[in-house]
């Protein structure tokens, strides 16, 4: 009887004693994850406390812990101010211990967190920003881009709707960054596939609310296809204002960046027909379907591209930690590098050296009101694109770890 | 080239008429009672969100929305008046000012977090919809009717004010409550229906402003700029300046808009510093 008890004590012992090296391995005996998002500004409802959900999920459905210790989420709003969101992630990393900053809505924010984490050594995942030079001339050691970038968009819609024939363009561009880059990003695609611009009406954003006068600059161009490079609340009025104004079904609209909480707030009737490109449809199969539905009971809407982004690049960091047995930045990084993403977001889906995640995007077409059979059933998806083709390749990034 | 230019005069006519009814709900507001009524951008947003709710949830056709969330939120507009903006009287109007800016604040806040950002269509009602071609440019039916309904409403505040018994009274408020109250009227009453009023019809811009825009709960503070600078220059508290200035401000936004774009935004900035510098009581206002 004795001897038996002295056996379960070493036996306890043991067990007990095997998952403590790794558990040590994790800095401060916690893995923690920062959600930094837009929670009250125009990008709320797209990323935002969805995004918070999302992670959350993400979170419990791994168990809620990683090498036996628990996973903490914090999350706070940059309220789309540079500034705001680089003090957030210093406190965060020095103060807070967290591991890893996701979400990161609007390029501004996400260009001014990311050196800060990569100079303390945590890591970013970009889900909302789409800003290509992040993966490019501004890449980080410590970055994944996760969700889409700019160029993803403008080769996505800018080529298909080229190749419709819409091959004069005028652009409505939000004019900051983000506007820009994507205007930028788009005028080369079109030109490069025989089209030509025109012009483009830059407006002050955010602050605009009517796009009147910017629609008739764009109706008196006489271009086959209005460019929209904006996003969020200016994309739904700037929509709403030309079926107003006559600007549609004369000229077509093209919606760079498009979110289906967007499509939701115009309606259908005046989104329908429009060209968009998007990482992720909650309708697109069964395994979309279920996480969607399960998002959306928590959530009271269907999620965007960048929540649904969020959860992935989530999971994906969770179990790079387990796969390598801590939490160390550089050898996470190289595990989630080498691991494929495959889950209901991603197919087979990679992180390049510089950081981009590169993934099957979609090009989809806004149903008209009579096709919708369901709420929230809003998209008609044209063609996948594959992720060699929706993405630049890492030889013609201009990141300098990629060239090495 | 003239195309474009009347196009966007016209455009210009279309927001000058909007800010003509915004600012004039201030200036009756500040002529009246002195208050810098901060809270008209969340008034203007409350008037369109209640349109847009009584649609939603209580099947409340536009026409009537026009009547009754203007009736709402004038009657939210007389409590604040009662419980809050009155133990303000008598003192710095900044005081008023940072008052209501907080109101603004916790009233966009309480919207933001039950409506979210993007906000939400309130659709043309039907018998607007739809637009002619003028050979200029292409006019929405439900534009001009905005532009027609405002004016129609901005001319008949001024009539009131300016030329019947009931605007003599409140004009005599203004200058003298204390006699006036002698006469036997109820002058705390009056400034209350007076501030409802105001609100009401900041409320009254936002149902109009509902189909042209996303009903947001930001909605408010991106035009509430524009409107302050526009009874600043038209003189703080004058009622025909508020109108003549809203519609003038929007023309030159227009015009500004053909020749340099980038530069519409902040022309009327530009001009409220320079009609400061020469007339710093604005354009039709009185030194007081």
């Amino acid at each position: 009887m004795h001897r038996f008890a002295l056996a379960l004590v070493a036996a306890g012992l043991a067990a007990g004693a095997a998952p403590a090296p790794a558990a040590e391995k994790l800095s401060d005996g916690k893995v923690k994850l920062g959600v930094l998002t837009d929670m009250t500004g125009y990008y709320a409802d797209l990323a935002g406390p969805g995004s918070v959900v999302a992670a959350r999920m993400a979170v419990e459905d791994f168990g809620g812990k990683v090498l036996g210790k628990p996973v903490e989420l914090v999350s706070a709003d940059h309220q789309l101010k540079a500034d705001v969101a680089s003090n957030i992630a210093r406190k965060w990393i020095d103060e807070g211990q967290v591991d890893a900053i996701v979400d990161l809505v609007s390029s501004s924010t996400a260009g001014a967190v990311m050196p800060v984490a990569a100079e303390k050594k945590r890591i970013t995942l970009l889900s909302g920003p789409g800003t290509t030079a992040f993966t490019g001339e501004k890449c980080t050691r410590y970055n994944v881009h996760y969700t889409y970038n700019n160029w993803a968009l403008a080769n996505g819609t800018g080529r298909e709707v080229v190749k419709q024939g819409g091959d004069s363009w005028f652009f409505l561009t939000a004019d900051y960054i983000f506007g820009k880059s994507l205007e930028e990003d788009t005028t080369k695609v079109v030109k490069a596939a025989g089209g030509k611009v025109l012009g483009a009406a830059r407006y002050p954003s955010p602050g605009t609310t009517d796009f009147s006068s910017y629609l008739l600059q764009a109706q008196g161009s006489g271009a086959k296809i209005v460019g929209l490079a904006n996003a969020g609340a200016d994309t739904v009025n700037s929509i709403r204002q030309a079926e107003e104004f006559g600007v549609t079904p004369k000229q077509s609209l093209a919606g760079l960046l498009v979110f289906i909480t967007d499509v939701h707030s115009l309606g259908l009737e005046a989104a329908k027909g429009m060209y968009l490109t998007t990482a992720f449809y909650w309708d697109l199969n069964d395994e979309t379907r279920k996480w969607s539905r399960r998002f959306f009971q928590k959530h009271g809407k269907m999620p965007t591209m960048v929540q649904a982004g969020v959860y992935s690049s989530v999971m994906h960091y969770l179990k790079a930690v387990q796969a390598a047995g801590t939490d160390d930045a550089d050898a996470v990084m190289a595990k989630m590098r080498e691991t494929p993403v495959n889950d209901f977001f991603a197919k087979n889906a990679r992180i390049g050296p510089d950081g981009l995640l590169r993934h099957d995007m979609y090009l989809a077409r806004v149903k008209a009101p009579k096709d919708s059979k369901q709420p929230w059933d809003y998209y008609q998806i044209v063609k996948t694109i594959p992720a060699a083709e929706a993405f630049p390749s890492v030889e013609a990034q201009a990141c300098p770890l990629a060239k090495r | 080239m003239t195309q474009a230019l009347f196009g966007q005069l016209f455009l210009g006519l279309i927001n000058g008429a909007f800010y003509a009814l915004l600012s004039l709900g201030l200036a009756v507001i500040f002529g009246l009672l002195d208050v810098v009524n901060f809270a008209h951008g969340a008034q203007y947003m409350m008037g369109a969100f209640a349109a847009w709710m009584g649609l939603t949830y209580l099947g409340v056709p536009y026409g009537w929305a026009l009547l009754l969330a203007p009736l709402a939120v004038g009657l939210v507009g007389m409590a604040v008046e009662r419980t809050l903006l009155r133990r303000l009287q008598g003192l710095d109007p900044l005081y008023g000012l940072l008052l209501t800016f907080g109101l603004t604040l916790i009233a966009e806040g309480l919207f933001h977090h039950a409506y979210g950002n993007s906000g939400f269509a309130y659709p043309v009602p039907g018998w607007l919809r739809g637009g002619v071609n003028l050979g200029f440019m292409f006019l929405p039916l439900y534009r001009a009717w905005a532009v027609g309904l405002s004016l129609a409403v901005c001319l008949a505040c001024w009539f009131v004010i300016e030329r019947t018994k009931l605007g003599a009274y409140l004009r005599a408020g203004t200058e003298n409550p204390k006699l006036l109250q002698a006469f036997g009227v109820n002058v705390p009453l009056m400034f209350t229906l007076t501030y409802g009023f105001g609100a009401a019809l900041a409320a009254f811009a936002g149902v109009v402003a509902a189909p042209v825009y996303q009903v947001t709960p930001l909605m408010g503070s991106s035009v509430i700029m524009v409107v302050f600078a526009v009874v600043v220059i038209g003189g703080m508290g004058s009622i025909g300046g508020a109108i003549v200035t809203g519609l003038g401000v929007g023309l030159l936004e227009g015009l500004t808009r053909f020749w340099y774009p980038p530069a519409s935004s902040v022309v009327v900035f530009v001009v409220m510093a320079l009609v400061l510098l020469v007339r710093p009581a604005g354009l039709f206002g009185r030194e007081r």
